[in-house]
């Protein structure tokens, strides 16, 4: 039942807000819609808390501790976007820079992208979960293009071409695996199951499966993000609304992660060595290094914090490659704390923006002095980004760190070297935004203080004490994945 | 219709579909695109219920006439009232080097035979080689859309590629699930809506639908 409910509201909202277009009352929809799916989502994480696995739907949909944590972080962040949204773009509104049906636009489209992620999360069917990611990056292609200024439609067109190209392989791959399924688990809806896959993976051929995972890797990891996959993800953040940049970095890069990891665990059932994860880690360290040294080039603000999202995908993609137990938990835990600190980044970076009217770093400056929330929820959010301790990005990074001292020491170097890079590159960037006077051209205005102060608590809070729930919630969809 | 005869009318088909990806490849009027682009949706529904026919699956019926449907009336008469309202129907486009194209397109047939080799071993259908092509056709697809500058057409070579995808979801496997196909079928009209309000936008903000002006996001140094 909060299964139905979490995936019709969001859908039903995106109704509702595409009738009530740009009248006053239609954030607070989007938000009270966002906070029902979030309340859903939580009655559906008891459930399966107290129950463990379940199938539901005529086995359409499967729910486990894997994917009933990422439904949670999903509506969670969605929520508190939504309320960020409100101020945000209602003021973007007052600039001018979105009109009339721009705002319809946004708040139904947003809702459609949140539906196409948590069908993508929940459900059991190979096909449809590509289906669902190709609708979320549907859904998400002309909000890129919102302000329609020529760099917005740019971003966007690249953005719908790159993607569209690369999740049409990840469909050539869920070809080759209905392909190879087929033959032992017979033909019809049934093959494509992924309980049904799991079950009989060693069964399942492993030469089609190896080539199919190429094109599924190939597939996902463009809307991962992965280098050299990757160009269209700064852009699209770049140019984009914030609201958007956050859910964008925040949800829809983990959903593509959950999908790969999804399709990862059947090939490796498959072949029985470690072929699958041998090119994640691949692909891993390469993003790793390539967003690191990106990192120090930016001048937008926006791109930066996007080229910081694709290191620590990288980070997240290479310890699930790695597998084994404690780098599998520290790439869950990143993949919720890189979410939260991400977003609450981007929030205060929107605030950033609207106050300086730009997107420049080197015109953004005396934020603390400027407006407190905004100058130290950036300053924190990237001390926990570059990985400071006592946040959970110190915690999941030194997790996957210490696995793989264990399992890859060969590693060790281009790994601590990301890591530095990006560290010194952005601190540079940041301190000098948020320290200093405040510039005459600084508009100070209302800022929405409850998203930040609870992503960051959240963030800080798991790297302080880890909740035993979140614990044992990690520990089974460790013993899912293996 | 004994099985020899089906599998080779399968495979006339499968050249077809081949053949007309490459007359894309290199054809400069974008109206003769389109036309090219609705032959091969035709000769794909035709193939696709052969195939149902010949392996008594009869839901893959519902896909040949979804195809015919979406393929080569709807997308086709969508793209034509497009060009017609943005007034490029004659326009020409330049494509560059067309032989250096062609041999580029024929060393991605060899390399997709060579790549689907192992599964061909493994097949035991009447469309074993169909797999080949229909990577082929996906493979010139994303060709087209490197080599042109023109959005339309871009969008045209995007097209071809899910053909070539549906292709082999159709004939190499029998036909995907129902549930899968339908849901393609709605993300391909909703990108088609998409690309639709795409090509206004940029021919307003650019003045043209040639896509090498959008050169402006570039990494900051």
């Amino acid at each position: 039942m909060p299964l139905l409910i979490l995936l019709v509201v969001p859908l039903f909202a995106a109704v509702v807000l595409a009738f009530v277009g740009d009248r006053k009352y239609a954030p607070e929809i989007n938000i009270a819609g966002s906070a029902a799916t979030f309340i859903a989502g939580i009655a559906l994480a008891l459930d399966v808390y107290t129950d463990g696995p379940m199938l539901a739907g005529n086995k359409f949909f499967f729910v486990d501790a894997f994917n009933v944590y990422l439904a949670v972080l999903t509506s969670f962040v969605s929520m508190t976007t939504a309320i960020f949204s409100r101020r945000y773009m209602r003021r973007e509104r007052e600039h001018g820079r979105v009109g009339h049906w721009g705002m319809r636009f946004y708040h139904a489209m947003f809702q459609l992208f949140i539906f196409a992620m948590l069908l993508c999360l929940l459900t059991n069917n190979v096909g449809v979960l590509w289906i669902a990611m190709e609708l979320a990056t549907l859904s998400t292609v002309l909000l890129v293009s919102l302000y329609r200024t020529p760099t917005a439609i740019e971003a966007a067109w690249k953005y719908f071409i790159l993607c569209g190209v690369g999740i049409a392989q990840a469909l050539f791959g869920t070809v080759l695996l209905y392909f190879a399924a087929e033959k032992v688990l017979g033909e019809g809806g049934d093959a494509l199951l992924w309980t049904n896959l799991i079950q009989s993976s060693s069964r399942l051929e492993p030469t089609i499966l190896s080539l199919a995972f190429v094109f599924l890797m190939v597939g996902y990891g463009t809307k991962v993000g992965l280098v050299p996959l990757h160009n269209w993800l700064p852009d699209a953040h770049s140019e984009g609304p914030t609201p958007i940049s956050a859910v964008l970095s925040g949800l829809l890069l983990n959903v593509a992660l959950y999908a790969l990891v999804r399709c990862k665990a059947i090939v490796d059932g498959s072949t029985h060595t470690h072929y699958a994860g041998n090119i994640m880690m691949g692909f891993g360290i390469i993003s790793i290094l390539v967003a690191a040294f990106s990192l120090l080039r930016q001048k937008d603000i926006k791109r930066m914090f996007s080229y910081s999202s694709i290191e620590h995908m990288g980070i997240a993609t290479f310890a699930f490659g790695l597998g084994g137990h404690i780098a599998t938990y520290g790439a869950l835990l990143h993949m919720l704390v890189h979410s939260l600190a991400k977003s609450s980044i981007f929030f205060t970076v929107g605030h950033a923006s609207q106050m300086h009217r730009t997107q420049d770093m080197d015109k953004i400056k005396g934020l603390i002095r400027g407006n407190p929330l905004v100058g130290w929820g950036m300053m924190f959010g990237a001390m926990a980004i570059v990985g400071m301790p006592p946040f959970g990005i110190f915690t999941s990074e030194f997790l996957i760190l210490t696995a793989t001292i264990k399992d890859a020491p060969l590693m060790i170097p281009f790994l601590l070297l990301g890591l530095a890079v990006a560290f010194a590159a952005v601190f540079r960037k940041v301190q000098p935004m948020v320290a200093g006077e405040i510039p005459p051209y600084q508009k100070s205005m209302k800022v929405a203080h409850l998203p930040v102060l609870l992503h960051m608590a959240i963030v800080l809070a798991v790297g302080l004490y880890m909740p035993i729930f979140l614990n044992q919630w990690f520990h089974k969809a460790v013993q899912i994945l293996k | 219709m004994d099985i020899h005869t089906t599998a080779q009318i399968i495979n006339f088909l499968a050249a077809m579909v081949l053949l007309t990806a490459f007359g894309m490849l290199v054809q400069r009027r974008i109206y003769g695109l389109i036309h090219l682009f609705a032959w091969q949706g035709l000769f794909l529904s035709v193939s696709t219920a052969i195939v149902g026919y010949a392996a008594g699956r009869h839901h893959l019926y519902i896909s040949s006439v979804l195809t015919l449907a979406l393929k080569v009336i709807l997308l086709p008469y969508i793209l034509n009232a497009l060009i017609h309202k943005l007034k490029i129907r004659k326009e020409i486009e330049t494509v560059v080097n067309v032989p250096l194209t062609m041999l580029i397109g024929i060393a991605l047939v060899i390399f997709s035979y060579s790549l689907t080799a192992p599964v061909r071993e493994m097949s035991t259908l009447v469309t074993r080689s169909i797999l080949a092509i229909a990577l082929a056709t996906v493979m010139i697809g994303l060709l087209m859309m490197i080599t042109r500058r023109h959005a339309v057409t871009q969008i045209i070579g995007f097209l071809a590629m899910e053909n070539g995808l549906f292709f082999a979801a159709t004939s190499a496997t029998y036909g995907m699930p129902l549930v899968v196909e339908l849901g393609v079928a709605i993300d391909v009209l909703i990108a088609a809506f998409i690309f639709g309000i795409f090509f206004f936008h940029i021919n307003t903000t650019f003045d043209s639908l040639d896509v090498e002006q959008m050169a402006r996001l570039k990494e900051g140094d």
